[in-house]
């Protein structure tokens, strides 16, 4: 049932897919890297984002599953926290000498990445030979099963404060101390490049292309002469390895990890942030990374409702942009190339005035109602108007705009249907 | 003796729980394929509905009214929302459920505030029904056994005896061939998805009062629905009911079980002394569903009693 | 110039001596979202009264407090980040608490960042994680804890119990560090006040999962147990005290984390006489007009929550008496000038020990009862001194293995 998600969709190929050429995204990826840090931004970003490119690598290795071989996994976070708490032992280790006294810091992913390969090798062994629903479940199970007993070895999992390092250590490679954040920057920035570059390899190894071809017709797969569970191990060590690579990543960047990293929550959010970034688009998951671990530090600056609003952009995404982000952007582009662009343009307009003016209705509601429960006699004011619960202006300034905002959708509507 | 009367009383009744949070997930997720997270929330709001019901009139007021708003509520749901997004697959669904999760548990905590409410048990069911060696007793729990064995005797009939349930359990199987004999697939899927939702509702009426009713009662409800639903076997309510019965059982048996890993695997050398002797058996019950789950996946795909795959 | 600049600036210029920033900001770093969203709201809008009356009665030294709030949202990897941007935008003393785990992980970035960015130092006072490796073996120079640690709540705790007399005991608790450094707490220090007490059952069970507590229950009841000690927190808290409730079970259970938000409410009239836990005091004590008038303001402008959270109070005032007498903000001398300092707090006279940075206070174990002046949870029911229940400041201290290490 699960299996064939993403495969209905896929019916509908991206004819540009196999042709686009890798260079220029690597291309604009790398000038970006090497052009924010002449920004001179503050640490809190650059901190920001590492945290995105930790999230793009991990984002892409569950696209590797989800997008690619259409495995639906609720445990992916598990090989990113193994990986992670075995780099932070590694880093103790290094710290103390001996052995590992002389392991640069700076290929700590490259552990992670065997520890995560290994991982994934272990659990995926028997799960892999399901697919769809009971491969989904089997995922689910794991990563409770897992969690719950990293709870009962605090020599390995820390219990509840987890276990934290000191990256400070060990042999200097390129003259990073990886102190400072600035200097983190360099070290991640070089681990996602290498990260995506890895990945989009493996998409065009023939075990990449045989995986999606497995996805979408496993029968077909085995005529061939190809076993398709074998097919789903295989890509499911890939996926967990390069998970391990971005959990490495991260032991460097936040020098401590818990439990938590490897429950089910964190698998959930993976999952999201790529479904919202695109499982159809290589470079999906990486929007989708970048824009949910944005939200997810920036947002709460903004309302203490932020969740509300989490939740609306995602049942938003599914309804109208079921192809993600990088589907939004691909259509978007696609018009703008084609002869409909001036056919199309007011609609589009409409369109958007019509959502500028729900939104403000959603905001006006949520934010007066948000206040008026939390008790502590703030009142909303946007633009220095009072809007409090009470108050007919509020609801005027809710009501409004909502009903402008129906209107105009319909009318773009209606306008779309009457051309077609 | 008292060990395994109270392991086996209270077995049945964490189990009779399990299986009415769950059967309703059994229905949406069986028929339609919608691993629907949001159902912890609406076994929540069910919860919440009660205790304002409870509050302006009484408890059986709010026994009966609840779930019917709650099922209301997933009717709405499914026709605006759901029923948009099922063409784009069911990650697309079961990502809509996960914004849906968010967007109730904040507007429970608007409505009812950040921290728990006094829902309490009826007075008229706020007595000790018996004592049993030592303890008592509640009447709640016998009342609890009551509501959830009508549960599944109504269920059994609508699902077995009624020409509604018919055609739902044809569609549970062919969902395809029902449409192609006339049936309004859409509607079917609309009020499933509505009973799904009021049956989660009801859950939270029994469960609110019985546990505590605070926002985090959704969170802390986690996975274990979809265990029992899948450990039945996808399509089985029959299945469902079983596996909670057995989960209720296994879990409670652990918790009277004073062993050790030590004790267990003492022949190995196994000692107290270090961390894996230390882990008592009790300590890994909750663990232990999805150990289950796993094992039997492996095993046999289709769970215990289902009749297909996925 | 921002606020961050100019102390950057006068660090260079004057090696970090004697200037304050315009606003002393504090960074609140608590959970306020998702579902445990509220128990932060309850921390967040004690210090709000807190900060209003210290600025309005002159602020420290004229200069007001400036609260600046950042969701940490309960995770370790996300109390980093806001911690991050709370320092570029000038934060130098944070507030934190719900979560021995994510103290530990803001504690162990607090070391590693003030050795990495000398000058620019930070300090965090921690207002209710009480996993006592935090003042003992992982104590740090910039941590400060106002509220007991587990071995001191237990402390006060079985000092009750051997008061009260109970022959007894179970202890429960919560299957991992806390829980485990509650059991062993409790055990050794019955065994060493009253070797006639009897442990009769020492029970682990998994954090947050258990739903149906009453096989633990029969469990206790079947132990002849005359009163539970335990650790627990959140549900696992409130649905084991339910579920004794529910069975009959009449024995006092002493807990920790008894006064949480809600908990009153969800036990309602089963948490009379039967629930206990040990505080830095409350409002239904003899309270002086002063504390009544604080008491008052808070349950006037925030409504939704009770005056539990004392300590926040109690934690502000002694930092500003600390930046006083530092006569500046910057963690260092702040940091020096709370060590060590007494501070005469409306329960009794308190001492920051400098060894550990541990707050030494009386303590006082309460229960729920009805009739009272302040209730809780907007039930009839309020929180009132258990009797004997006074611990002194000197008995509920315990010794400490800390070793500081304090920056030159």
């Amino acid at each position: 049932m699960i299996a064939d998600a993403t495969s209905r969709a896929d019916m509908r190929l991206d004819p540009e897919a196999g042709r686009a050429s890798p260079v220029l995204p690597f291309g604009v990826l790398v000038a970006v890297l090497l052009l924010i840090p002449a920004l001179d931004l503050s640490r809190s970003t650059l901190t920001l984002l590492n945290h995105c490119g930790i999230a793009m690598v991990f984002a892409l290795s569950y696209n590797m599953l989800l997008g690619k071989a259409g495995m639906l996994s609720f445990g992916h976070a598990v090989y990113f926290g193994l990986a992670g708490f075995f780099c932070l032992h590694l880093l103790g280790w290094i710290g103390e000498g001996g052995a590992f006294g002389s392991f640069p810091v700076f290929f700590l992913p490259v552990a992670g990445f065997a520890v995560g390969a290994l991982a994934g090798a272990v659990i995926g062994w028997p799960s892999c030979r399901r697919s769809g629903t009971p491969f989904a479940m089997i995922s689910l199970g794991v990563a409770e099963l897992v969690a719950a007993l990293a709870y009962m070895f605090d020599s390995a999992f820390g219990g509840e404060m987890g276990v934290s390092g000191d990256r400070m250590v060990g042999p200097e490679l390129l003259g990073l101390s990886l102190g400072p954040v600035q200097e983190v920057y360099w070290f991640v920035a070089f681990w996602t490049v290498a990260g995506c570059a890895g990945m989009h390899a493996f998409s065009r190894t023939p075990l990449g292309r045989l995986s999606e071809a497995a996805r979408d017709n496993a029968q077909r797969v085995q005529y061939v002469g190809y076993d398709p569970a074998r097919v789903r191990y295989l890509v499911f060590i890939f996926a967990g390895a390069f998970a391990g690579m971005a959990g490495g990543m991260a032991a460097v960047q936040d020098e401590i990890i818990t439990i938590d990293a490897l429950s089910l929550a964190p698998s959930g959010a993976i999952l999201i942030a790529t479904f919202v970034g695109g499982v159809r688009h290589f470079w999906g998951p990486v929007l989708g990374a970048v824009l949910m671990t944005w939200m997810e530090s920036n947002l709460s600056d903004y309302s203490e409702a932020w969740l509300l609003y989490l939740g609306v952009a995602f049942i938003l995404v599914v309804i109208y942009a079921p192809e993600g982000l990088a589907g939004a952007v691909a259509g978007a582009w696609r018009l703008a190339r084609s002869a409909d662009r001036a056919r199309m343009a007011p609609v589009l307009a409409l369109r958007l005035a019509g959502a500028g003016c729900m939104t403000a209705a959603l905001v006006v509601t949520v934010e007066a109602a948000m206040r008026w429960s939390s008790g502590h006699g703030e009142t909303f004011a946007p633009l220095g108007v009072p809007l409090p619960h009470d108050a007919p202006a509020t609801w005027i300034a809710a009501v409004v705009p909502a009903a402008a905002g129906l209107a105009l959708l319909r009318r773009a509507r209606r306008i779309e249907e009457t051309r077609t | 003796m008292d060990v395994i009367v109270f392991a086996l009383l209270n077995g049945t009744i964490y189990g009779l729980l399990l299986f009415m949070m769950s059967s309703g997930l059994t229905l949406i997720f069986s028929m339609m394929g919608v691993l629907n997270f949001a159902h912890a929330s609406f076994y929540m709001l069910g919860a919440y509905l009660a205790y304002t019901v409870a509050e302006a009139s009484t408890f059986w007021a709010a026994l009966f009214l609840a779930p019917v708003l709650v099922g209301l509520l997933g009717m709405a749901v499914e026709r605006w929302g759901l029923r948009k997004v099922h063409a784009n697959g069911h990650v697309a669904e079961l990502l809509f459920t996960f914004g849906l999760v968010y967007v109730i548990d904040e507007l429970v905590k608007i409505v009812w505030g950040r921290t728990a409410v006094n829902y309490r048990v009826p007075e008229e069911l706020n007595f000790p029904l018996m004592t049993l060696f030592g303890a008592d007793f509640p009447a709640y729990r016998a009342f609890i056994l009551v509501v959830a064995a009508a549960m599944l005797g109504a269920l059994w009939f609508i699902l077995n005896r009624t020409r509604a349930g018919t055609v739902i359990r044809a569609a549970l199987v062919e969902p395809d061939m029902v449409g192609c004999l006339g049936h309004n697939v859409p509607a079917i899927f609309m009020s499933v998805f509505g009973i799904g939702c009021a049956l989660a509702g009801l859950a939270g009426v029994i469960g609110g009062n019985t546990f505590i009713t605070d926002p985090a009662m959704a969170a802390q409800m986690g996975p274990i629905v979809f265990v029992v639903v899948v450990l039945g076997g996808l399509g089985s309510l029959a299945g469902a009911f079983m596996a909670a019965m057995l989960i209720g059982y296994l879990q409670t048996a652990a918790i009277s079980i004073d062993w050790s890993m030590a004790d267990i695997f003492a022949a190995a050398g196994v000692t107290e002394a270090t961390e894996f002797g230390r882990i008592s058996v009790a300590s890994l019950s909750t663990a232990i569903p999805f150990l289950l789950l796993v094992l039997v996946l492996i095993a046999r795909p289709s769970g215990l009693m289902g009749a297909r795959e996925s | 110039m921002t606020c961050k600049a100019w102390t950057l600036a006068a660090g260079l210029a004057l090696g970090a001596a004697g200037h304050a920033c315009a606003d002393i900001k504090l960074g609140y770093l608590d959970t306020l979202s998702g579902p445990t969203g509220g128990v932060g709201e309850a921390t967040l809008t004690t210090f709000q009264l807190a900060v209003d009356r210290i600025n309005a009665a002159g602020g420290v030294a004229g200069e007001p407090f400036a609260l600046e709030v950042y969701d940490g949202k309960g995770k370790p990897d996300e109390v980093l980040v806001q911690f991050q941007k709370a320092i570029d935008d000038g934060v130098r003393h944070f507030l934190l608490a719900n979560g021995s785990s994510l103290v530990a992980a803001l504690v162990d970035a607090l070391n590693k960042y003030n050795a990495r960015n000398p000058g620019e130092e930070a300090l965090l006072i921690n207002y209710g994680a009480s996993a006592t490796e935090l003042t003992e073996e992982n104590c740090s120079f910039w941590h400060f804890r106002f509220t007991p640690h587990a071995g001191m709540a237990v402390n006060a705790l079985t000092d009750y119990v051997v008061k009260q007399g109970f022959g007894k005991v179970y202890v429960i608790g919560q299957d991992y560090v806390w829980g485990r450094n509650v059991a062993d707490a409790a055990v050794s220090q019955l065994a060493e006040k009253a070797p006639g007490i009897e442990i009769v059952g020492n029970e682990l069970h998994p954090v947050n999962k258990v739903k149906d507590f009453t096989p633990y229950v029969q469990k206790i009841i079947s132990a002849g147990a005359d009163v539970v000690i335990t650790g627990n927190w959140g549900q696992d808290m409130t649905l084991l005290v339910k579920s004794a409730a529910d069975s009959g079970a009449t024995m006092p259970f002493l807990t920790v984390f008894g006064g949480s938000i809600g908990t009153v409410a969800a036990l309602g009239d089963a948490a009379v006489g039967q629930l206990y836990y040990v505080s830095e005091g409350n409002s239904n004590m003899e309270i002086s007009a002063e504390q009544k008038a604080l008491v008052d303001a808070y349950e006037a402008r925030f409504p939704d929550y009770d005056y539990t959270y004392h300590r926040n109070v109690l934690a502000l005032k002694m930092l500003k008496a600390a930046i006083e007498t530092a006569g500046s903000a910057d963690a260092i001398p702040v940091a020096k000038a709370l060590e060590g300092m007494t501070f005469d707090d409306e329960f009794g006279p308190v001492e920051m020990r400098a060894d550990d940075h541990q707050l030494l206070q009386n303590l006082y174990v309460n229960t729920v009862a009805k009739g009272l002046a302040y209730t809780a949870d907007k039930t009839d029911l309020g929180w009132t001194l258990a009797e004997g229940g006074a611990v002194s400041k000197d008995r509920a201290a315990l010794p400490t293995t800390c070793e500081m290490k304090r920056p030159e």
